[in-house]
């Protein structure tokens, strides 16, 4: 059984001491985070820091080899019940969208809750509409995800995570695939989402987004987390020299 | 800039049909000198053929044995089981005309077509009876009824596909019959060595096609196993039966199999052809699906572990469905293959068309002489159908968007 004894309800995600290699590579060198329901946790850094990996730790996209993670009181271990219980829980969206291509939108969003929730098709349908209403593209519901622009194919994918009501929503740089202009639109959305209460963790360079929405920072540089804390401190007053180097470079 | 705007450039005018032999085959002294080479060499071909085929050529080997053509050497007082199946067919291929459109009625209307030219072929009554004529058209006015029934009748696809795997076990039990002595007098047993011609070429086929695209599916499927059992076995055997012609398969299942099996076993002289050539098929489809499997981004297969899908949710829902698409040319490719090579079970006493073929030309001295009139005639059944089936494969392709999407 999960060790759930020192899990106050409002912890929603615990990492303790998290380690991964790639063969010989240490990607992930002891992360330790803790995520509160609710909170919207913007992840930032180089490329190659981990922070992808980190976020795909959290529904076991990538296996752990060291430490603990318990997602909504469940350790993620190598128990396949496990892992899909918490992958039904778990949201995310992904850089390239992974929409299914041989499935019209509709049939996208409401795949998994037919499938794994076991809902009757007209339930799963009636709310999949809902939510292509909320991310603003009820009209496409009928199309093929090739018909539809890069900015409308990651607003599907958010509707098709958020069919399965999930807990958490991880975000794995969601708009560094798009055209300039398509990126306002999928923000929007994912503000909309941070505003309704939704648990957020989100890799992405858009510092101004984060700025807005964040509740936290958390600065990632070689598999560790450098700095952390919220938006105004991170900006304003960073504490250490690589946190101020990187954002340099990148404002 | 705004200098270009008012200029509107329109599509240019078709050109007329003169222009376009001026621009396409006379352009220059090269293509000219061509363009009436290939015509003279066209029309020496075309004229040499027609003249060979009206009047040098001696049909008789073909016209006095259609039936054996068809059907081989099944009795001949038990053929009214092969129009009974004929007639299902062809209502069946009328209903699903009916109800899909498109290019199932293209064959469907192809298939009518071709028995109203059949019924009405100038040959003597003697070798295409009367009685056989009628039957052709009355299966022209079965499909007739099956498509007016599929148009009016809303009859729901997978009904339809039930109907068609139902009927393929209905023929199955006609052909054969059954050795109950309470049902031989109506249905005596035929041993299926009596199975021959078009018949037997279709069966084989057919069986070979329906049987190996599962078997290939799941023989990919485990090749890409994380088990090293399942793996190991399924590579092992793909890669034992890709490395032996399909004739040595063919003995194998034919003469072999039968010496290991104990006495009391014994598997019929076709099933065992069919068990030969669907193994084989099986093991090249494999080969295929993986390499469909592997076009798949891994993207695809993180996104519905994402959403809670579990191993085999994921690989039928979105793997698979994506897979086979990208594969279909390569599939019909090989279904189209594999019915030229059920001509090989001729090496194992098979009397299939080809096989027919021979025997025919061998039966009487003086058709010793007229293997191209025969060899002529059965390459064309061959080409009308893995034609058919090539037309299939390209309207299926534009069907499900391959290359689109």
């Amino acid at each position: 059984m999960p060790d759930t004894t020192n899990v106050s309800s409002d912890e929603i995600i615990i990492c303790r001491d998290v380690h991964k290699w790639f063969d010989d590579f240490h990607v992930l060198r002891g992360i330790s985070v803790t995520v509160r329901k609710g909170e919207v946790v913007v992840i930032f850094g180089p490329s190659g820091s981990g922070k992808s990996t980190f976020i795909r730790t959290i529904n076991r996209l990538e296996n752990h080899q060291k430490g603990d993670i318990i997602v909504d009181g469940i350790e993620l271990t190598d128990d396949v019940r496990n892992i899909e219980a918490i992958r039904s829980e778990v949201g995310m969206v992904f850089q390239q969208f992974n929409l299914f291509p041989h499935l019209k939108v509709i049939d996208n969003v409401t795949l998994a809750p037919i499938w794994v929730r076991k809902w009757p098709k007209a339930k799963a349908e009636a709310i999949a509409m809902e939510l292509l209403e909320r991310v603003g593209i009820p009209e496409q519901a009928q199309k093929y995800p090739g018909q539809l622009s890069g900015g409308q194919q990651q607003r599907v994918a958010i509707a098709r995570s958020l069919a399965m009501q999930p807990k958490i929503m991880l975000f794995d740089e969601p708009t560094s695939a798009l055209d300039p202009e398509m990126i306002k639109e999928v923000l929007d959305v994912m503000k909309k989402l941070a505003g309704s209460g939704m648990t957020m963790l989100v890799v992405t360079h858009e510092m101004a987004f984060a700025r807005e929405v964040a509740d936290r920072m958390i600065f990632f540089d070689q598999g560790v987390i450098v700095e952390q804390g919220p938006p105004e401190q991170i900006f304003t007053a960073p504490q250490e020299d690589r946190t101020k180097l990187f954002l340099s470079q990148i404002l | 800039m705004s200098i270009a705007t008012d200029i509107v450039i329109g599509p240019p005018d078709r050109p007329g049909a003169v222009l376009w032999l001026k621009k396409n085959l006379f352009s220059s002294w090269l293509n000219t000198l061509l363009t009436i080479l290939s015509t003279a060499v066209i029309a020496f071909v075309v004229v040499g053929l027609g003249r060979w085929i009206l009047f040098n050529a001696d049909w008789s080997p073909v016209v006095q044995n259609l039936r054996l053509f068809a059907v081989g050497p099944y009795p001949v007082e038990q053929m009214w089981r092969i129009w009974a199946i004929v007639y299902m067919v062809s209502f069946l291929m009328g209903v699903s005309g009916g109800r899909w459109r498109g290019s199932v009625q293209t064959f469907a209307l192809a298939m009518a077509l071709a028995y109203t030219v059949l019924a009405i072929l100038p040959i003597s009554l003697e070798y295409l009876p009367l009685a056989s004529r009628l039957r052709l058209l009355g299966n022209v006015l079965a499909a007739g009824l099956g498509y007016l029934l599929g148009r009016r009748v809303a009859i729901k696809g997978r009904w339809l596909a039930l109907a068609w795997a139902l009927s393929f076990a209905l023929t199955l039990l006609l052909l054969g019959g059954l050795r109950n002595a309470a049902v031989a007098p109506y249905l005596p047993f035929v041993e299926s060595g009596r199975w021959g011609g078009l018949l037997l070429t279709f069966l084989l086929a057919l069986v070979g096609i329906v049987a190996s695209f599962p078997i290939g599916v799941l023989l990919a499927l485990g090749r890409q196993s994380s088990l090293p059992v399942v793996k190991g076995m399924c590579i092992i055997f793909i890669e034992t039966v890709r490395g032996v012609p399909l004739v040595t398969i063919l003995f194998m299942t034919s003469i072999l199999l039968p010496l290991f099996l104990p006495p009391e076993v014994r598997i019929d002289r076709v099933l065992r052809a069919m068990l030969g050539m669907t193994l084989f098929a099986a093991a090249y489809m494999a080969e295929n699906v993986r390499g469909g499997l592997q076009s798949i981004p891994s993207g695809q297969v993180e996104a519905a572990k994402a959403m809670g899908l579990n191993g085999w949710q994921t690989m039928l829902l979105i793997v698979l469905p994506q897979a086979l698409r990208v594969v279909i040319p390569a599939i019909v490719g090989q279904f189209i293959a594999l019915f030229m090579d059920t001509t090989l079970a001729i090496i194992v006493g098979l009397l299939e068309l080809l096989a027919i073929g021979r025997a025919i030309i061998n039966s009487n001295p003086q058709w010793l002489l007229l293997d191209m009139e025969v060899y002529g005639f059965i390459a064309l059944i061959f080409w009308v159908f893995t034609f058919s089936m090539a037309y299939a494969s390209r309207r299926i392709e534009t069907a499900v968007g391959l290359g689109k999407r």
